[in-house]
């Protein structure tokens, strides 16, 4: 039997360290070669880890949350014949015993993992180490958690706990129980006491009841990503939005008639995307500093001669930007084709890393949702983005005075004012808007 | 002329529903009147609980030293002894002895607490007001608040009505000599208890029960250790047979449509108890009912404002300290505090032999109410103080949901381990856990080590099995 360790493989691109967001396998689990260990996720991208060969996982390093050094020991497996590292072996001698009780990274000599970007954390990974020791001596692993109670079951407390809880009025049922299995301690009692004296006045009895409840989820993975990215945008960049109506009654009976003529050619249905993403790029020909990337830091504007367009995406686990390079080299139909590709790339997670970054500008919409108008936050170090808003059918005036029914859309726009005039923004909004309900001037 | 006594609260029945809730009362400052037409402490104290387990002692006494006798001398534990004799009216004084000091204790328990005791027979006349017959002539008692604990009565047989030669657990607690040839009907844990006790005392005893099992409430698990005891015993246990009648020393069954006959000088009849409902004026109060029981809410109210009812009037488990537990909590209900029927379980105990004990849910019946579960079983045959004891059968389980380890049910069946209740009791009350538990130290050597591995056992690392 040999100890094989698994460490935080080099993701590429310079990445330095990743977030242990998911964990599929627990100590005591027999795993099979190939099968998924955990999920690590970089700025862009969710990696998986692998089991490199069969055996039985005897100790997971980072908790889901924890930021890990590339090269850091994340995974043990206990496998048949001898482990995977010579020195591993070596020093196993002295150290098995240790090993079953806290393997502490920190303690491994420096020159076993050269290749680790020093991060040490020991308080924190001595504190992981002896959780996975814990976890080692049970086989059956305890939920500590506390667990929701179903309908109808009965709250678990002490006989002590119950009874003060009858002497005060309080229904067991609403108190939310932060010991073991969900056990009601005094404390929590005492909790919901103090903070819950008004509700029970005014909602005893009437079916309406106060709901003290407090979940904590752990901002981890993508959503702290996005959490991380939204902060640096709205915190470094100066925002001016502009929003512009745009009348699409002659682009919505154009994209009609292609989409009926597409169809038999077997062509993909057209959105209104493309056909925006094409104004885009002909607009930013006459705006090119709009379509760039700020280093404030370095105090220099990168302007981009090809549009890389990000299309903000919203996934089951938040928002993603996949991004289409070059769209100034795309027709109508391969934009529809890329927007279809990358967006359901990046829902099922399988969108490549180059394919998720180095956007110059970005276009987001909530699709039919749409609402009026949208504050969007650029794309942090872009200068500008561009909202959608939903298209409705609403009564203006056409040129001889009488009243008619257009399909009209916003676009919500924002611009780091640091880069982009007002003046500039809205001539650069005008000109989309021209584009759009002048479709033909698109292509010629 | 009858006197009139004017109280807050009127409890019926002085048995351990009745007497505790005295007792409280009177704690509680409550003016209380308490009638009772026996002796205090009810059939528990004076027909049931404490006079079956004097017999049961000391019928194992006398096997015991039989047993040494018997081996003359090559007995293993190296006790050299004659073969004993028993003297059955002795060994009924000495438990007659017991009753009288509880009866007596209970007594000044209520009189400490400043309750009146009635010594008569009640009748509600309405829900307020109970004229009680007592040597001194009739007592009418009003009050605010009325507690029924009435109690339960062995249940008969239409075929064999209780007298002469037929037994209700009551005779047979106050028979002078040992019976030859005794026939139990019921395998209930009475007819269990009782039957393996005359057995121990030299009878010939046979256990007819009408279903396919004895010890029908208990796992089967569980009741394994018990039947082989009893075949050990030389019990003889008839299974799906119905008692017919008796006659002449015969005691008529039948078994699958077939009629035999089954030699007995006595016959016991315990095919169980019914709540105690005739009698007293409970038809003329019109409280609704729960079958043959008085319908009881959270906190012990029957259908009529300020007339509780607890204990075995009040449904099953039919069991003392299920109704000591409920007199406790109305007595606090009548003083004004908010109580209501929160407890998590009620143990059960079967003083046959080996005990039995079980606490909280079975693992098919947490199974049945949608719980995954684990269990862990710890054999006493892998505990030393059991083979000190001589006796090693049995074992304790834990049952645990399986996702956070929360005890749900714990049984254990064994010598002495009726004891074993307080802890299993206690472990599901505060809400442990198989890490609660398996945490705890337990002193060695005793059969309580039986339940800490127990719960190792269900956590999957056992250290002594």
């Amino acid at each position: 039997m040999g100890i094989h360790v698994i460490k935080l493989p080099d993701v590429g691109e310079g990445v330095a360290e990743a977030e242990f967001v998911e964990v599929h396998a627990k100590v005591g689990d027999e795993v099979e070669p190939d099968q998924n260990l955990a999920d690590v996720m970089t700025d862009k991208a969710t990696v998986e880890i692998p089991s490199p060969r069969k055996g039985k996982v005897v100790w997971i390093g980072p908790e889901v949350g924890e930021t890990v050094a590339v090269g850091s020991e994340i995974i043990k497996l206990e496998v048949e014949g001898k482990g995977n590292q010579a020195e591993v072996e070596a020093e196993k001698a002295e150290t098995k015993p240790a090993e079953h009780k806290a393997p502490e990274p920190e303690e491994k000599p420096q020159e076993r993992e050269p290749e680790a970007v020093s991060t040490p954390k020991p308080e924190k990974d001595r504190s992981v180490a002896q959780e996975a020791a814990r976890a080692q001596h049970t086989s059956v692993p305890a939920a500590d958690r506390p667990r929701a109670r179903a309908e109808g079951e009965k709250p678990l407390a002490s006989p002590a706990v119950r009874r003060r809880a009858m002497d005060r009025g309080v229904k067991l049922e609403q108190v939310m129980g932060t010991g073991p299995a969900g056990r009601i301690t005094h404390d929590d009692l005492d909790a919901y006491i103090a903070g819950d004296a008004p509700a029970r006045t005014g909602g005893a009895g009437a079916g309406y009841a106060a709901d003290t409840s407090v979940q904590e989820v752990k901002v981890i993975g993508l959503r702290r990503k996005i959490a991380e990215k939204m902060a640096e945008s709205k915190r470094r960049i100066p925002h001016i939005t502009y929003v512009e109506e745009v009348d699409v009654t002659a682009l919505e009976d154009l994209r009609a008639h292609m989409n009926a003529a597409g169809k038999a050619e077997g062509k993909p249905k057209l959105t209104i995307l493309p056909f925006l993403m094409r104004a885009l790029v002909l607009a930013l020909k006459r705006y090119p500093h709009i379509n760039a990337r700020f280093d404030d830091d370095a105090g220099v504007v990168q302007q981009f001669g090809g549009v890389h367009l990000g299309i903000a995406t919203q996934t089951d686990n938040g928002l993603i930007v996949p991004v289409i390079r070059h769209a100034e080299a795309n027709d109508l139909w391969r934009n529809a084709e890329e927007v279809l590709r990358l967006s359901s790339a990046a829902r099922e997670g399988t969108a490549k890393r180059d394919e998720l970054s180095g956007s110059t500008i970005t276009i987001t919409s909530l699709g039919p949702l749409g609402g009026l108008v949208t504050t969007p936050v650029i794309n942090h170090p872009e200068v500008a983005i561009v909202g959608v808003n939903k298209i409705q059918t609403l009564p203006r005036y056409d040129a001889e005075g009488r009243v008619v029914p257009r399909k009209l859309m916003n676009l919500s726009s924002g611009f780091d004012h640091r880069i982009v005039d007002g003046w500039d923004a809205a001539e650069f909004v005008r000109a989309i808007k021209g584009y759009l309900e002048h479709p033909a001037t698109m292509f010629v | 002329m009858t006197e009139i006594i004017s109280t807050n609260t009127l409890i019926l029945g002085g048995g351990p529903g009745g007497y505790v809730a005295g007792i409280r009362a009177g704690q509680l400052g409550i003016d209380t009147v308490l009638v009772e037409a026996g002796p205090l402490g009810g059939c528990c104290l004076n027909v049931g609980c404490i006079p079956s387990k004097a017999l049961i002692h000391v019928a194992d006494e006398f096997h015991r030293i039989g047993g040494m006798a018997a081996a003359n001398g090559e007995h293993s534990v190296g006790i050299k002894v004659s073969a004993p004799k028993i003297e059955l009216s002795k060994t009924v004084d000495w438990k007659d002895g017991i009753v009288r000091r509880l009866n007596s204790g209970v007594g000044g328990l209520l009189k400490r607490s400043k309750v009146r005791v009635l010594n008569g027979w009640a009748t509600m006349t309405d829900g307020k007001t109970a004229v009680v017959k007592t040597e001194e002539g009739e007592v009418t008692v009003k009050a605010k608040t009325v507690i029924l604990a009435n109690g339960s009565v062995s249940a008969g047989l239409p075929g064999l009505p209780f007298g002469g030669d037929i037994l209700s657990s009551t005779e047979a607690l106050s028979l002078d000599t040992v019976p030859e040839r005794m026939a139990v009907v019921g395998g209930g844990y009475i007819g269990m208890e009782l039957g393996m006790a005359f057995a121990k005392l030299g009878a010939k005893v046979t256990i007819v029960e009408a279903t396919g099992a004895v010890l029908p409430s208990y796992d089967k698990d569980l009741v394994k250790p018990v039947l082989q005891r009893a075949k050990s015993l030389g019990i003889d246990i008839r299974l799906n047979t119905l008692a017919k009648g008796f006659e002449k020393g015969k005691l008529r069954v039948e078994t699958d449509g077939k009629a035999e006959t089954v030699e007995a000088e006595k016959v016991l009849v315990t095919v169980g108890r019914k709540p105690n409902t005739e009698g007293w004026g409970l038809e003329e109060l019109g409280l609704d009912r729960d079958g043959p029981f008085v319908r009881i809410d959270a906190q012990c109210r029957t259908s009529m404002t300020g007339v509780y009812a607890i204990g075995d009037l009040t449904g099953n488990p039919m069991l003392a300290h299920r109704a000591m537990a409920q007199g406790e909590m109305v007595a606090e209900i009548i003083a004004g505090e908010r109580r209501e029927w929160d407890k998590r379980a009620i143990p059960e105990v079967c003083f046959t032999d080996p005990e039995v004990v079980q606490v909280g849910l079975s693992e098919a019946m947490a199974k049945e109410q949608g719980h995954e579960v684990v269990t862990g079983l710890f054999p006493f045959q892998a505990n030393g103080r059991a083979m000190t004891m001589e006796d090693e059968s049995g074992f304790v389980r834990a049952i645990a949901r399986k996702d956070d380890h929360l005890i749900l049910g714990l049984q254990a069946v064994g010598a002495a381990v009726s004891e074993l209740s307080a802890q299993f009791g206690t472990l599901i009350e505060m809400g442990a856990r198989l890490e609660d538990l398996a945490g705890t130290v337990h002193a060695h050597p005793t059969k309580s080590e039986g339940v800490q591995e127990a719960a190792l056992k269900a956590l999957g690392h056992a250290l002594h099995v």
